[in-house]
């Protein structure tokens, strides 16, 4: 298929993108994420899509570039390619509220804004722990800086008495 | 009509040579260290401590993974990421002996881990005002990993030396062990001081004031002894150029025989 692209076709080109989900949390797209920085259109119709990873060493970026290319190759931009940009450095204040909304209501904190005071070693968490993604209470407690993905940390409610997830600020 | 005067004198650039020996001790150190990290998988002493040493050890990795393959594209020879962690030999590796000893005790792997993870977060950044613009993404991006590694390991120090009397010796034995492999973080070469000449890297031994002061603050409030004897290099010459403990062999066996047994291999 010959597609005629032009700005009209980068519109088209978010719009697929939308459609790709991030495989470790399915309920955000990989433009929501913010991995997705850019795409170009060159004047002979190739697309670029640039992405930037969240954590240097996470797993998922690999098959969320596959992702993006079958999507977009399923929607008739055949030769797209990815590029990979470490500048600016991801951040979560990138995601939007609609998003941070659906990740609650996927049973995940969303992330708080990112609270840094500047010092290169800063022990002992001043931050609070996120209210509780189930029953809003903010009787809760970080258990580890650590979870299940990069990404996350893992948290206690102590009204519902249940483990949850929270979308680590970074 | 005259050309205006450059603002800044331009600065030479490095060797590509040299350039790419810098990119291996960053990309090794962390290779290295991830490898040792990701020893305690499965073995951990408590579920959510099992679970944060394995997510480090993957930022660690990741983080080699990138420094690796930009040396691989400098060195102009066709080599990658994989190409460089799996076909080299020991003494082709350019990470500092204090990421290769065996991991140890807890105590022993949080204390080496503290001790760089302050070297990491002084280094990357200084990296974030390299010349190379390439680095200095790399390094701004790292560095918030680094933080968060560093409030994990400085976290433990603190539990660790202010604890139990076991919990103080062990970590108290562990720093004494692994003090005089820290000289060689600062131990600046003729790679180095290239490297900080054209500013794509920090003068070593001006970060270290920084790098004592910070472990230092937290050994204090750890109630633990920082060591006095003046860190000094294991060997003459240290894992930057290629001398290494009896260690990194061992571990190079290990983690490169899959590679080795099937080159080329997919899945």
């Amino acid at each position: 298929m010959i597609r005629h692209l032009g700005a009209a076709s980068r519109d088209e080109v978010l719009a697929v993108l939308d459609t790709v989900m991030d495989p470790e949390v399915p309920v955000l797209s990989v433009r929501e994420l913010g991995i997705v920085r850019d795409v170009l259109v060159d004047d002979r119709g190739g697309v670029t899509v640039v992405v930037t990873p969240t954590y240097s060493g996470c797993p998922a970026i690999q098959v969320i570039e596959r992702d993006i290319l079958a999507a977009l190759a399923a929607a008739g931009f055949d030769n797209a390619k990815v590029r990979t940009t470490y500048s600016p450095a991801w951040t979560t204040d990138w995601i939007p509220d609609s998003a941070r909304a659906k990740l609650k209501a996927y049973g995940i904190a969303p992330p708080g804004t990112v609270a840094d005071n500047g010092a290169l070693v800063q022990l002992m968490r001043v931050r609070q722990a996120p209210p509780c993604p189930y029953c809003d209470s903010r009787d809760t407690e970080i258990r580890s800086e650590f979870g299940s993905t990069a990404c996350k940390s893992v948290c206690w409610c102590r009204n519902c008495r249940q483990p949850f997830e929270e979308f680590k600020a970074i | 009509m005259t050309a205006p005067a450059p603002s800044v004198v331009p600065v030479p650039a490095p060797r590509p040579k040299a350039l790419f020996e810098y990119l291996q001790r960053l990309g090794d150190d962390r290779l290295i260290l991830g490898h040792r990290l990701s020893e305690w998988c499965g073995h951990g002493p408590i579920l959510e401590e099992d679970i944060a040493l394995a997510n480090v050890a993957l930022d660690l990795l990741g983080q080699a993974t990138i420094f690796l393959r930009m040396a691989g594209e400098v060195e102009g020879q066709g080599r990658d990421e994989d190409a460089l962690a799996y076909f080299r030999e020991a003494v082709e590796f350019r990470n500092c002996q204090l990421v290769e000893l065996p991991k140890g005790d807890f105590a022993f792997t949080i204390a080496r881990q503290f001790l760089f993870d302050v070297y990491d977060v002084v280094l990357l950044d200084a990296l974030t005002k390299s010349t190379n613009a390439e680095l200095a993404a790399i390094a701004a991006k790292s560095l918030k990993e680094a933080r968060y590694h560093v409030r994990h390991s400085g976290e433990w120090m603190l539990k660790l030396g202010d604890g139990t009397e076991e919990s103080h010796r062990r970590v108290q034995t562990a720093l004494d062990t692994l003090w005089r492999f820290t000289g060689e973080l600062f131990a600046a070469d003729q790679i180095d001081a290239e490297l900080a000449a054209s500013g794509v890297a920090p003068d070593l031994a001006a970060l270290k004031p920084q790098w004592e002061s910070l472990v230092r603050d937290v050994l204090d409030r750890a109630t633990l002894t920082t060591p006095n004897d003046v860190p000094r290099l294991p060997n003459a010459k240290g894992g930057r150029s290629g001398a290494h403990t009896e260690h990194l062999g061992h571990l190079l066996a290990e983690m490169q025989i899959v590679a080795r047994s099937h080159p080329g291999a997919t899945w």
